[in-house]
C-alpha cells in the first residue's frame, strides 16, 4: 500500500495468533484488522459491507469477543487471539452452529453468515440455550438482506440446544 | 482509506497530556477508537498522532468505596454491563450500557470515549446529566471535576481542554426513597430520543426530580421547567404526567434524519412519563 501524499508512519511489528496459529507482519498503524486478515492472510470470510460498524459482516473475534474488523486497527490485535469463520471447523468437522445454519436454510447469499455465526457463538458461550427473543436482541447489530432473519434465529436456538445436549452427554 | 498516523503509547496521564500538548491539533486521544477510527476513515477529521491511553495502567478500573462509584474512562460498555459492582450499586447504569449500539461496539467502546466524543445521539451522557455525575479530567499532575450538566457545550463539543484526559466518572448510588430510570427510543443503532429521570421522594412528596433529555438537541440537557414542577409535588401520577408534558413542550429539539422536531417532542413526552413512573416505582422499592 503506497502512502498517500508522501506521508509515512513508521511500521511496527505485529505478532498475534490467528485461528490458533501465530502470525507476524510489519504493518503501518493505520492498517485495519479486516484488511490484514483478508489481504495478508487470505482469510476472506470476514466481509466489508457497511464499513461503519452497523452491519456485522466484518465480525471477527478478538480474545473471544466480537469486534467490527472494518473499524478496528490491526495494531489492537497485538499479542491477542483472533478467530475468523475459517477457524471454527475442527478437523474437517463443521461447528454445530455452521451445521444448524445449513440445515435450517439460514444462509442465502452467505455474505452475512460468517459474522452471524461468530456473533451467535459469543451469545451461546454466555447464554447456552437462549430464547428466540434473546437471539433477536443480541443479533440486532448483524444485518441480513436475504433471509428475513427467522431461519437464522431458529438455527441459533437449535444450535444452542444441540450444543447443550452434547455437553450434557460428555459429562 | 485511513491516512497515515503514528500511535503513541504513554504509560501515565502526565505523559499522555504532554504528547497531546506537544502535537496540538494534530493529536487525538485514542481509546476504543469506535468513533475516532470511523471519523478518520470517513475523512471527516485527521490526526497524525493518536495517543493510545490504553497503555496507561488502571484507567479501566470500576470501584465503589461505600459512597461513590468510580468508573474509569476506559471501562467499556460491556465491562459496565457485566460488572458486579455496577450491578449491585448502579443497576440502572448497567442496563443502559447493555442497550448501547451492538455487541461489537459495546465490547470496544468506552465510557470516556462516549462522553468525550459528545455525539448528540448518545445514551450515557443523558443518564450522567440526570444522575448529577461528576466527570473528572486530568492533565500533568492536576485533576478537575466537572458536573455532567456542565460538561457538554454543543454538538461534539465539551469543556475538555485538548491536553486533558477524562480519567473517570463518579456517581453516587441512589439512597433510600430515590429511584431512577432511563427510557430510549431507537429505530437505528443510535437513539432517536432518550429521557433519564432521578426522583427523590419522602412521605408521599417528591423532594426533587432530575430529568435530562438527550439525542434530540445538540447535547443532553436538564429539563428545568419540568424539574421545577416536580419539586414539592405530591407523589401522584398527575404530577408526573404534567411534568412529562412540560418536558416535551419546553425541549429544544433539532430536525434531523431521525425525525422532525414535532415528532421528537411527542416522543419525549411519552418517554418522560414512562421514565418518571419507573423512577417513582423504583424509589418506592428502595423505600420499602
Ligand atoms: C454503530 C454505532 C452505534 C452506536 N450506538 C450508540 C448508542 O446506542 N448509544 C450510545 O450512547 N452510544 C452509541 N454509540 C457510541 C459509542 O458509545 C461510542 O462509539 C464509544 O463509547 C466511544 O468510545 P471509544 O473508546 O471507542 O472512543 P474513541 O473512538 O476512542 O474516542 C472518541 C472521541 O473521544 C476522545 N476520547 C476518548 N477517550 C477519551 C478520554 N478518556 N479522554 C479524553 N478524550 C477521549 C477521542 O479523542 C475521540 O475524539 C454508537 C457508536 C457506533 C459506532
Ligand atoms: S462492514 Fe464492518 S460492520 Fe459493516
Ligand atoms: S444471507 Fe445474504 S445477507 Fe444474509
Amino acid at each position: 500500500m503506497a502512502p498517500q501524499g508522501g506521508e509515512v508512519a513508521p511500521r511496527r511489528e505485529l505478532a498475534l495468533i490467528v485461528n490458533g496459529r501465530p502470525a507476524v507482519a510489519r504493518i503501518e498503524p493505520r492498517e485495519l484488522l479486516l484488511d490484514f486478515l483478508r489481504n495478508r492472510l487470505g482469510l476472506t470470510g470476514a466481509k466489508r459491507s457497511c464499513d461503519v460498524q452497523v452491519c456485522g459482516a466484518c465480525t471477527v473475534l478478538v480474545d473471544d469477543r466480537p469486534v467490527s474488523a472494518c473499524c478496528f486497527l490491526a495494531y489492537e490485535a497485538r499479542g491477542r487471539q483472533v478467530t475468523t469463520i475459517e477457524g471454527l471447523a475442527e478437523a474437517g468437522h463443521l461447528h454445530p452452529l455452521q451445521e444448524a445454519f445449513i440445515e435450517h436454510g439460514a444462509i442465502q447469499c452467505g455474505f452475512c453468515t460468517p459474522g452471524m455465526i461468530l456473533t451467535a457463538l459469543t451469545l451461546l458461550r454466555e447464554v447456552p440455550t437462549p430464547s428466540p427473543d434473546q437471539v433477536r436482541t443480541y443479533l440486532k447489530g448483524s444485518l441480513c438482506r436475504c433471509t428475513g432473519y427467522w431461519k437464522i434465529i431458529d438455527a441459533v436456538v437449535d444450535a444452542g440446544r444441540r450444543m447443550a445436549r452434547a455437553e450434557a452427554a460428555r459429562r | 482509506m485511513l491516512r497515515p498516523f503514528e500511535i503513541h503509547e504513554p504509560t501515565s496521564i502526565a505523559e499522555a497530556s504532554r504528547l497531546l500538548a506537544d502535537h496540538g491539533e494534530d493529536a487525538a486521544v485514542y481509546a476504543g477508537g469506535t468513533e475516532l477510527i470511523l471519523v478518520m476513515k470517513e475523512g471527516l477529521a485527521h490526526f497524525r498522532h493518536l495517543v493510545d491511553i490504553k497503555t496507561i495502567p488502571g484507567l479501566e478500573t470500576i470501584a465503589y468505596d461505600g459512597a461513590v462509584l468510580r468508573l474509569g474512562a476506559l471501562a467499556t460498555h460491556r465491562a459496565i454491563e457485566r460488572s458486579a459492582v455496577v450491578g449491585r450499586h448502579a443497576p440502572l447504569l448497567a442496563s443502559v450500557a447493555s442497550q448501547v449500539a451492538n455487541p461489537r461496539v459495546r465490547n470496544v467502546g468506552t465510557l470516556g470515549g462516549n462522553l468525550c466524543f459528545a455525539e448528540p445521539h448518545s445514551d450515557l451522557g443523558t443518564l450522567c446529566v440526570a444522575w448529577d455525575a461528576v466527570i473528572v479530567l486530568a492533565r500533568d499532575g492536576e485533576e478537575r471535576s466537572v458536573p455532567a450538566d456542565r460538561f457538554f457545550t454543543g454538538v461534539l463539543e465539551t469543556v475538555r481542554e485538548p491536553d486533558e484526559v477524562l480519567v473517570r466518572v463518579e456517581l453516587r448510588p441512589f439512597g433510600p426513597g430515590t429511584g431512577g430510570a432511563y427510557q430510549r427510543f431507537a429505530m437505528h443503532e443510535r437513539p432517536t430520543a432518550g429521557v433519564a429521570a432521578v426522583v427523590a421522594t419522602r412521605g408521599g412528596v417528591i423532594q426533587h426530580g432530575r430529568i435530562a433529555i438527550g439525542s434530540v438537541g445538540p447535547m443532553p440537557v436538564r429539563a428545568s421547567e419540568a424539574e421545577a414542577m416536580l419539586a414539592g409535588a405530591p407523589l401522584r401520577d398527575e404530577a408526573l404526567r404534567e411534568a412529562a408534558k412540560a418536558v416535551g413542550r419546553h425541549a429544544e429539539v433539532m430536525d434531523d434524519l431521525y425525525g422532525s422536531a414535532a415528532y421528537k417532542r411527542h416522543v419525549l413526552t411519552v418517554l418522560a412519563a414512562r421514565a418518571l413512573r419507573e423512577a417513582v416505582a423504583c424509589a418506592r422499592e428502595e423505600d420499602a
